[in-house]
């Protein structure tokens, strides 16, 4: 009575969100018109419209950044800390009461799987804003000397990757340390930023505090370029964030760029490979490899690499692949026609490079932007698909025969944002992890993040770090200063 | 105590060990060489294959596919009764309920077998001739297992002659965890010599095992000395049947699938008593191991209350309203 076991689809409902056909900036408490030409969000699984978004220009900018200083100067900076805390604890929980409407919405505007925004992105988020929260009256105690002050204005710009996380990470720091915000979020992915802006305005946080200016690089070059702020904090691509500290350089302002990886999952032959394998496929695969610390070389150990790739290629295929919006797809759409081009070009050179293409017999929906999960093998360092950063569901094998060559090979990189280790020896666990030149170490998992946890880079991932009290520090100036 | 029972025990030459399969010929050729093997096999990190099973355990199984679930998980159920108290009465009863779960709908597939202690298995057998409903018995002094090999034998050979078609027995946890590997394997070897055509499911009793790389070991030992399925728990140690070990179960089927040509069958039991948790089952199948083993011939749930939830469950989709437990049957 052997028979195939196939789920019906299971669509989490879009009736909890409702999407304006328009939106405009928010800017000191108030949504108003943007002067510049405004820019359509689409729904990259379907490539239907979503809603039209303003563009903010330099005059815009500057109105927000004249909003915060406001803010920053009458309000928000003399506060009681505790005071603002309450604040940051009110955003919380709203965000956890309006979780799924978040998650539906993060779903629609990014591509990425419900079970993942519902699950990780937005719980995240929420946790962000609690942790800060707690911090707002105790930075005292943070470590970082006595009495230390809010900056001013930060003025942030976040990707399209995590849209929702990326902006806790940024928003609830900056708040809870005194400072206000101007924030820019991506240009796919605007519409969770704006209703978080209505959640600002449901918690009663005063006007000017967080102001959101959307569109695209120029908006963005506003914010990081104007003189009156205080603090710029960046994440994205390292193209961009070098154009940022060139920007930057030489002005009062306090700089942290969170920018790409190629991060190198170790795995040695005393693995536990079956968690291995899980946790090669969420370090790589998780919202479609969209992730800057995404496991995207895998280091094998030589004397396994046929035994975990065939468990590998095994497991890739029950991957499920499709609408976004149903509650079993693991593998969404890629984010934008744009990226995945980018995807198609790099994993085109690895093929031509010499690598051996894998990919699991799946079907693509004939709508929207896909790209099936891929493993290329006999990678040799010297392969672009080894170097360069893909932001796509595509993982590159390597192998070592030693954990001094796994070391080598993992330190071989320009980046250096995260790094996993995957043994059942826990001595080799921590004297690996102290070679290896990577901000974050994960020691059997992949892809765990927490508020309480660093994060940031090596090298060319850039510097600065976000969560903790480590975070802190970069929007805080001790008495000194 | 082996001495009363068989004068001749200490006489009596000791048979050939049973061998492996192929290409684990060798493993069994002294308690050092099988240590090594059963220890070096990948170990399991529990946080990881926990965050796994959670992962699955959140699919939404609806509608059609909430329907076929249902039906399969039935089909897969082993109906079972292991108290002091049975009677032939209950048997029967039992045995009524296994042929029809639901009066109410015709339509409602059979259960796998009925699960009974070896005294009455002849009440079984009689009472399901000619349904294709197995019969199964516990035995080799089941639950704890702590009896001497003979009478562990003797209570399989009482089993099968009443009529069972399946035996459940029970590994000798004590030798397990002292490490007396080769002692544990065969004895299940000689169980198994002991059942002739019956088919034999080996019991864990995973909740005395404790670790999943435990779990991991004892499974692989019970396939190499002849187990037809590998079973979680007797149902009276808590906890019993969890996802987790089952995941690490249906993994090692896979394997030794791959490394053997030999399918060997996974039986969860005990604490399984939602539509819900044995849908979890079912998912966990699919994701782990695939279609090959979703089918009563290589998965079964031992369950006795689960029964009533899935046929709840199944009335709840047809009709569209949910009952009560009047409108199952008392077993």
């Amino acid at each position: 009575m052997t028979s195939v076991f196939e789920y019906a689809p299971a669509p989490e409902s879009r009736s909890i969100v409702d999407i304006a056909p328009s939106y405009g900036l928010f800017i000191d408490g108030e949504f108003v018109d943007g002067s510049g030409e405004p820019f359509k969000t689409v729904n990259p699984a379907t490539e239907e419209v979503l809603s039209e978004v303003a563009s903010g220009t330099e005059a815009d900018v500057d109105r927000a950044v004249r909003a915060a200083r406001r803010a920053f100067t009458r309000v928000w900076g003399p506060m009681r800390p505790a005071d603002r805390g309450k604040y940051l604890f009110r955003i919380a929980r709203l965000l956890q009461e309006r979780a799924r409407e978040f998650a539906v919405l993060e779903s629609l505007d990014n591509g990425k799987p419900i079970r993942e925004s519902r699950d990780v992105d937005v719980p995240l988020a929420a946790a962000h804003f609690f942790y800060h929260a707690g911090w707002a009256d105790k930075l005292d105690w943070a470590g970082l000397g006595p009495g230390p002050r809010p900056l001013g204005v930060a003025g942030q710009v976040i990707p399209w990757n995590f849209p929702l996380l990326m902006l806790a990470w940024k928003v609830a720091p900056a708040l809870a340390t005194g400072n206000t915000v101007v924030l820019k979020p991506a240009e796919t992915t605007p519409l969770t930023a704006l209703l978080f802006a209505e959640i600002c305005r449901q918690a009663g946080l005063p006007p000017g505090v967080v102001n959101i200016v959307t569109g695209a690089g120029d908006t963005g070059r506003a914010v990081v370029e104007h003189d009156d702020v205080d603090k710029v904090a960046f994440t994205g691509s390292t193209e961009v964030g070098r154009s940022i500290a060139r920007a930057v350089a030489g002005t009062r302002k306090k700089l942290t760029l969170e920018l790409g990886g190629k991060a190198a999952n170790i795995v040695f032959d005393d693995a536990p490979i079956d968690q291995a394998v899980e946790g090669i496929v969420q370090g790589i695969f998780f919202n479609q490899g969209h992730v800057c610390c995404a496991g995207s070389r895998l280091l094998v150990q030589e004397n396994v690499h046929d035994e975990v790739i065939a468990s590998l290629q095994r497991r890739i295929g029950t991957l499920r692949l499709g609408d976004p919006l149903d509650k079993n797809t693991d593998i969404g759409a890629i984010n934008s026609a744009e990226q995945l081009a980018r995807i198609r070009e790099l994993s085109d050179v690895g093929e031509a490079e010499g690598a051996q293409r894998w990919q699991p017999a799946c079907e693509l929906p004939e709508r929207g932007y896909w790209f099936p999960p891929t493993v290329f093998t006999d990678v040799s360092p010297a392969h672009r698909i080894a170097r360069d950063e893909v932001f796509g569901p595509v993982l590159s094998v390597l192998t070592f025969r030693t954990p001094d060559e796994a070391v080598a090979k993992a330190n071989n990189t320009t980046y250096g944002l995260s790094a996993g280790i995957w043994t059942e020896k826990g001595s080799r666990i921590l004297k690996i992890a102290d070679r290896l030149r990577a901000g974050v170490v994960w020691a059997n998992t992949f892809n765990k993040f927490d508020p309480t946890s660093p994060f940031g880079g090596y090298k060319q991932s850039g510097y600065g770090r976000e969560g903790g009290r480590h975070g802190l520090a970069a929007y805080l100036k001790g008495a000194d200063q | 105590m082996t001495d009363l029972l068989d004068p001749h025990a200490l006489a009596a030459e000791t048979p050939p060990r049973r061998e492996p399969p192929a290409p684990f010929r060798d493993v069994t050729r002294s308690g050092a060489a099988f240590r090594a093997f059963l220890h070096g096999l990948p170990g399991v990190d529990q946080v990881g294959a926990e965050a796994r099973t959670a992962v699955l355990g959140t699919r939404s199984i609806k509608t059609t596919a909430k329907a076929w679930a249902i039906d399969t998980a039935i089909a897969m159920v082993d109906l079972t009764t292991l108290e002091g108290a049975d009677t032939p009465g209950k048997v029967r009863s039992l045995a009524a309920k296994a042929k029809q779960p639901d009066p109410t709908d015709p339509a409602t597939p059979q259960v796998a077998a009925v699960c009974v202690y070896g005294d009455l298995a002849g009440i079984a057998r009689e009472a399901l001739a000619g349904t294709g409903i197995h019969v199964a018995a516990v035995a080799t002094a089941f639950p704890s297992g702590r009896a001497s090999r003979a009478v562990k034998l003797a209570d399989v050979q009482d089993a099968v002659a009443n009529g069972a078609d399946e035996i459940d027995m029970v590994i000798d946890r004590g030798a397990f965890l002292a490490g007396r590997y080769l002692d544990v394997y065969d004895e299940i070897a000689a169980v198994k010599e002991a059942c002739g055509d019956a088919h034999l499911k080996v019991i864990l009793e995973t909740g005395e095992l404790v670790t999943l790389d435990n779990v991991r070991r004892a499974s692989w030992l019970a396939m190499l000395a002849g187990g037809d399925f590998i079973k979680t728990s007797t149902g009276k140690i808590s906890p019993a049947a969890t996802l987790p070990v089952c995941l690490v179960m249906l993994e090692a089927v896979r394997d030794f699938r791959a490394a053997t040509g030999r399918q060997v069958g996974v039986k969860p039991a005990g604490g399984i008593r939602t539509t819900k948790d044995a849908i979890k089952h079912l998912v966990l199948i699919n994701e782990t191991v695939g279609p090959d083993w979703l089918s009563p011939d290589w998965f079964r749930f031992g369950a006795s209350s689960l029964l009533n939830d899935l046929l709840l469950q199944r009335q709840k989709l047809r009709t569209g309203h949910y009952s009560g437990p009047d409108h199952v049957t008392v077993d």
